[in-house]
């Protein structure tokens, strides 16, 4: 067996850097096979995820009756009836029920410029985690910039085409969608901002924009919610989203790359 | 022309080649997703006998999708090669399997034949075939490549280290590329998925990676696996790409889903190509491109022409091979179990994708691999990754205990690839081999038992540029 360093010395900057990643690195080896500690600890991991994937939580419990209230949140459904037929058919999931568009036509108003929308999709561990902070965030911003921002809302069993139905509905200059991620094994708590200007039907991902890996160890709230509303004025000035539009970075955000110095 | 058979008994219809194509498939949950799939196992087998019988010069000259809607159907019959094709041309599609099959036909042989071949071709005689089918005709083929270094030799697997992070954090990028280097890892390429879609995060990367192997001269290549045009924005800012990345799918408008079609392709290589020439490095040959690919994208994207999501995928290599590539895999248990429901779809899938792309030219790596929601485990990924090894597969993925924590799936380790080169008796590509045992990670072919001074003298580097 071939051994490694347990604790790395603290007055190593390697050790410093090694805290940033959760990757399983230098976990040592056993012959060509994982030490029988790692070994179990993906399967008690994989276990998790598993699980995480097949629980349907109550996400109304989950986000609480006063953020509900605050911001005066409904919830609506896709096509898709229960969580087995949402796995198996992407198709309904894209879809809004006949329920939802009359819902959502009667109590949210069309042409405002940011209209958020949260979607379970494979984690409503993720919004439950991440929404509460965030779309606070997302409001005052919105505000800030004179923006009228949507009546927010909720959609279960929910795929990130549905963009194209609430577009249809409400055409908002821009649309995001805050869906959870499906688990990994290093978290279940991981969300993603589905962004898009204008959307309609018939458009794919080449008109969407992406901000992955919102949770603790990825893209922080505060800074997920600054790059949500920077994209969206790039969009709004672009008049467009998809692959011509790419957010910028002036000035790097704290956990992002570090800057070379000579490069 | 009819389609039709009887199957003790029942008699069996089929309206067109489509249709005929798509039920001949092995059971994959995508094909019953697009409505496309058998409905009973005898109407699968029905499928297959009709396709028997179809001969190689019927399936050219019907086009799945029309030439006229598609630019992938186009280029695929100007690529053809007519006159390599002739004497296959009467060729029935059973007969063609055994054709493939025959000790006879060795690599050298088979190699020949690869722009005889369309993929729908390709894809007619893997709905025939056996896993076991699969893996002995694959294995005759090398398909070998030249950027930095030289990969698909006989004797060689490669692996490419894929250092995610979820912030981008460089630091922790390089130290994941390290232990995989430590393990003799990394000679298909250290390519990294940026979290964050941004020409700033990608060239950082890729400067970041260039430096890594500019210190210890490390004979492999860079790649930060973004859209097309973040990587050549990128490249217009100075930042150095090894090779150009991106995802491809069968059809025109799958490929419009992605944001690319084969104009942008065709320039993005030109520039590259352009670039390369432009800097000091001993390059020893000329194929700069990275294509991943996979199953049920082009149903996804809604883009299938009511194509099963097998020849979809054949016709993708068609493109693919276009752009002479220096790597290509299939990323077969990624898209979720609504394409690919289990561990027997994803491993017959692994094994269709692998064989087509070889008989097609390519350079045909996998990533082995699952997400959290389909019906399978590390045990799943354990079975494909040796079945493909059998089957002479070019390169697979290392990630640290194949644990992806940007894109939260799991694919195979470092570990893994040990494991796979240790069995099977193959060594890295030969020039990465040199370099390992120069830097005493290996010695004498092998992973060095005791801990070298490699390490620290990574870690210092790393330390140097995060």
């Amino acid at each position: 067996m071939v051994k490694t360093p347990a604790t790395p010395d603290s007055h190593d900057p390697l050790s410093t850097i090694r805290t940033r990643t959760p990757a399983r690195i230098f976990t040592g080896r056993s012959g060509s096979a994982y030490r029988t500690q790692t070994q179990l600890g993906l399967r008690s991991d994989h276990a998790s995820a598993r699980d995480a994937v097949q629980t349907d939580i109550d996400w109304e419990q989950g986000l609480g009756p006063d953020f509900l209230q605050t911001w005066d949140i409904f919830a609506v459904s896709s096509q898709a009836r229960s969580k087995a037929e949402y796995l198996m058919r992407p198709d309904l999931g894209r879809r809004l029920d006949e329920y939802a568009q009359a819902e959502i036509a009667s109590r949210c108003a069309v042409d405002t410029d940011l209209q958020v929308v949260i979607g379970d999709g494979l984690s409503v561990a993720a919004v439950v985690r991440q929404v509460p902070a965030l779309l606070p965030l997302l409001h005052a911003g919105a505000d800030k910039r004179g923006w009228r921002f949507g009546r927010p809302f909720a959609v279960r069993y929910c795929r990130v085409g549905v963009l194209n139905d609430i577009g249809e509905l409400l055409a908002p200059t821009v649309l995001v969608l805050l869906i959870g991620e499906r688990p990994g094994l290093m978290t279940a708590e991981s969300l993603s901002a589905y962004m898009a200007y204008r959307p309609r039907s018939g458009h794919t991902d080449a008109e969407r924009n992406l901000i992955s890996n919102i949770h603790t160890r990825g893209v922080a709230v505060e800074e997920a919610a600054d790059r949500i509303l920077r994209l969206a004025e790039l969009m709004r000035r672009a008049q467009l989203s998809g692959v011509a539009v790419k957010e910028e970075f002036g000035a790097l955000a704290q956990n992002a790359l570090p800057l070379l110095a000579d490069e | 022309m009819s389609y039709s058979t009887t199957v003790r008994g029942q008699r069996f219809s089929f309206a067109d080649l489509r249709e005929v194509f798509a039920k001949a498939n092995e059971d994959k949950s995508g094909d019953r997703l697009a409505g496309l799939a058998a409905t009973s196992e005898q109407e699968r087998v029905a499928a297959k006998l009709v396709l028997a019988d179809i001969s190689l010069s019927d399936i050219v000259a019907n086009p799945l999708i029309e030439p006229a809607q598609d630019e992938v159907s186009r280029l695929i019959l100007e690529t053809h090669d007519q006159q390599a094709f002739r004497p296959l041309a009467h060729l029935t599609v059973g007969e063609f399997r055994e054709y493939v099959l025959d000790e006879d036909q060795d690599g050298a042989r088979l190699g020949a034949l690869h722009w005889a071949i369309i993929p729908e071709v390709a894809a007619a005689v893997s709905k025939l075939m056996s896993n076991k089918d699969l893996i002995v005709a694959a294995s005759k083929i090398r398909n070998i490549t030249r950027c930095r270094n030289t990969m698909g030799q006989p004797g060689v697997l490669g692996i490419r280290v894929q250092p995610n992070h979820p912030a981008d954090d460089l630091g922790g990028i390089l130290l994941s590329a390290i232990d995989g280097l430590l393990f003799g890892c990394g000679d298909a390429v250290i390519g990294v998925n940026p979290a964050t879609e941004s020409v700033e995060t990608v060239s950082q990367i890729l400067h970041g990676l260039q430096r890594l192997i500019e210190a210890y001269d490390i004979p492999t290549q860079s790649c930060c696996l973004a859209h097309i045009s973040t990587q050549l924005d990128s490249l217009e800012r100075g930042a150095p790409v090894d090779l150009l990345f991106q995802s491809l799918a069968g059809t025109e408008a799958a490929n419009a889903s992605f944001g690319i079609n084969l104009d942008i392709l065709r320039e993005g290589r030109e520039r590259v190509l352009e670039h390369h020439r432009s800097r000091e490095v001993a390059w020893v040959g000329e194929e700069v491109m990275y294509f991943e690919t996979g199953q049920g994208s082009a149903l996804s994207a809604n883009a299938h022409h009511g194509v099963d999501q097998l020849t979809l995928e054949a016709r993708t290599y068609g493109v693919a091979r276009a752009f002479a590539p220096f790597l290509v895999n299939t990323v077969v248990g990624f898209i979720g179990p609504e394409y690919l429901y289990d561990e027997r779809q994803i491993v017959r899938a692994g094994l269709e994708d692998h064989f087509m792309g070889k008989l097609l030219g390519l350079p045909m790596g996998c990533d082995v691999c699952y997400t959290n929601h389909a019906q399978a485990d590390q045990n799943s990924a354990d079975n494909l990754l040796l079945l493909l090894t059998a089957a002479g597969c070019n390169y697979f993925m290392g990630v640290p205990c194949a644990d992806d924590v940007m894109l939260s799936y799991q694919s195979t380790s470092f570990h893994d690839a040990l494991g796979a080169r240790q069995l099977f008796g193959l060594q890295p590509a030969p020039e990465f081999l040199a370099w390992l045992e120069q830097m005493d990670i290996f010695r004498n072919g092998n992973l060095a038992a005791s801990e070298s001074f490699a390490r620290q003298r990574l870690e210092e580097t790393v330390k140097l540029i995060a």
